[in-house]
């Protein structure tokens, strides 16, 4: 197993389906029962380090952590001494004194987590850096999606709306290429990357138009439109996104019967999704939250049992 | 299926002797249990789920009921992950009345150190509160770290350090047999 989760990657289908397998198991072990708790991690210690606002990712690595019984310090830059101006150098060199043996890391400069990657002796977790990647994220995709459909090769799968921006996409199209699934990014041209589809994984298709694709999909996966990052106009108005490339109740309709439609969260009710899409039984939002505790547990008891 | 052909081993049971022995044990355990009515039978994977199962039929063949059969996975109740790293986690299937107040009889293929059954039995405190736990093995090698005992033995071996004991089953390895072999470099679990 590797020693650090930086990018989906790092992860060949071997590494990325024993981690599924894995989260399944966990899935098993504490279905029905009374102690959702594992002891397999006792006495190791956790650091969530988030410089940047997160709800389900930290509480889910946080209960990933907690069940598999590791201790978690939990360290947002809000109220720390990085308000104060520490470099991420010095955080890092201080929870290396305090013997952190994962630090899982949510950063807005793409590519941090391999900085810390160089200054701790523990495993580093990418929990999302800029807009570059999201590896666990991609991992409960396809463990949902693998849960939902019964596999993940051969699958198409849509992801749909401002890649650009997008860390979930792009470690989706890595894992998924590499677990044989066909990604199809679409999106508006300016939130497309230009090359994007040889950039990440050979096979990825980019088209403009949702309408022409979704009847041949398997799973079409919703992303967030991330107004916070858009500094510039990427398109005209809220409404004419929502009316090209939104997902609603009668482009559910056109998708193959046995689809499912995916979200990461957190959703913009209305604007890439629509209400009556987010609370069909197609889609498998709420269990992409449940899933992903299971795959953060299989992640690290991998990486925390990798073999010193 | 994959076996090293190549190392010297000893067969201790051959296929049929198997079969009896498993029958052997499934009496002891209608006797002992006053006919097996509360039992729960838990292998422990990999082996210990079919030997589990395997009881369960010759039971019923014998007293015409079913005893629940379930999977009990422990891996990660294992106290050497640091030392030994993570391995592949086993299947856990409960069966649907669970273990409250049920006897549960715990199946393993081997009983060695006695640390497998230490870690089964913290997994099943978290699972639940049978009213008492016993423990089946196929063989049993000795060199306990661990006060722990079988309450079904199939057979004693006594064995060395340096030898392992494989068994092999129908279900998986396509043969039944159970094997006196030199120990691979690093030991056995």
């Amino acid at each position: 197993m590797i020693r650090h989760l930086l990018s989906a990657a790092d992860l060949d289908a071997g590494t990325a389906t024993e981690v599924l397998d894995t989260a399944a198991r966990m899935d098993e072990a504490i279905a029905d029962r009374e102690v959702k708790k594992l002891p397999t991690l006792r006495g190791r210690t956790v650091v969530n380090l988030f410089y940047e606002d997160s709800t389900r990712t930290r509480i889910s690595f946080e209960a990933a952590a907690k069940r598999l019984s590791a201790d978690v310090i939990n360290f947002s830059a809000k109220g720390s001494s990085v308000s104060k101006g520490e470099s991420l150098k010095d955080t890092a060199l201080t929870l290396q004194a305090m013997g952190a043996d994962a630090v899982v890391i949510r950063h807005p400069a793409s590519g941090a987590p391999y900085q810390l990657a160089g200054w701790v002796n523990g495993s580093v977790l990418n929990a999302g850096d800029g807009t570059h990647e999201h590896p666990t994220q991609a991992l409960l995709d396809a463990y949902t999606m693998r849960s939902r459909l019964g596999r993940v090769d051969g699958l198409s799968v849509a992801i749909v709306g401002d890649v650009l921006h997008s860390r979930v996409a792009r470690s989706n199209v890595l894992l998924l290429s590499a677990l044989g699934a066909k990604v199809t990014l679409v999106g508006p041209p300016t939130l497309l990357p230009l090359g994007i589809e040889d950039a990440l994984a050979s096979g990825t298709e980019v088209r403009y138009d949702l309408d022409e694709v979704l009847p041949g999909v398997d799973v079409v996966m919703m992303l967030r439109v991330q107004r916070e990052r858009m500094e510039d106009a990427y398109f005209p108005s809220a409404r004419e996104y929502t009316r090209r490339y939104g997902l609603d109740g009668a482009r559910l309709r056109a998708l193959p019967e046995h689809a499912i439609v995916m979200h990461p969260g957190p959703m913009n009710r209305g604007m890439e999704i629509s209400p009556e899409v987010a609370d069909s039984p197609r889609s498998t939002i709420v269990e992409q939250v449940a899933n992903g505790v299971s795959v953060r547990m299989a992640v690290l008891y991998l990486l925390l049992g990798g073999a010193k | 299926m994959a076996q090293p052909t190549a190392a010297p081993h000893k067969v201790i049971i051959a296929g049929p002797d198997l079969a009896r022995v498993v029958d052997r044990i499934a009496h002891q355990i209608l006797e002992r249990t006053g006919g097996a009515r509360d039992a729960v039978l838990l292998g422990i994977p990999t082996r210990g789920v079919p030997l589990a199962r395997r009881l369960a039929t010759r039971i019923h063949a014998f007293e015409d009921f079913e005893v629940p059969v379930g999977a009990l996975d422990i891996t990660l109740y294992r106290d050497d992950l640091r030392l030994r790293g993570a391995r592949a986690v086993g299947p856990t299937q409960l069966p649907p009345g669970g273990v409250d107040g049920r006897s549960v009889i715990l199946v393993d293929d081997v009983l060695f150190s006695g640390r497998t059954v230490r870690a089964a039995l913290d997994a099943l405190g978290d699972i639940g509160r049978p009213r008492l736990v016993q423990l089946a093995v196929l063989v049993d090698r000795g060199h306990r770290e661990l006060p722990i005992r079988a309450d079904y033995v199939g057979k004693n071996i006594p064995t060395a350090l340096r030898e392992m004991v494989r068994v092999l089953l129908v279900e998986t390895d396509g043969t039944d047999e159970v094997r006196l072999e030199p120990a691979p470099m690093g030991g056995q679990s």
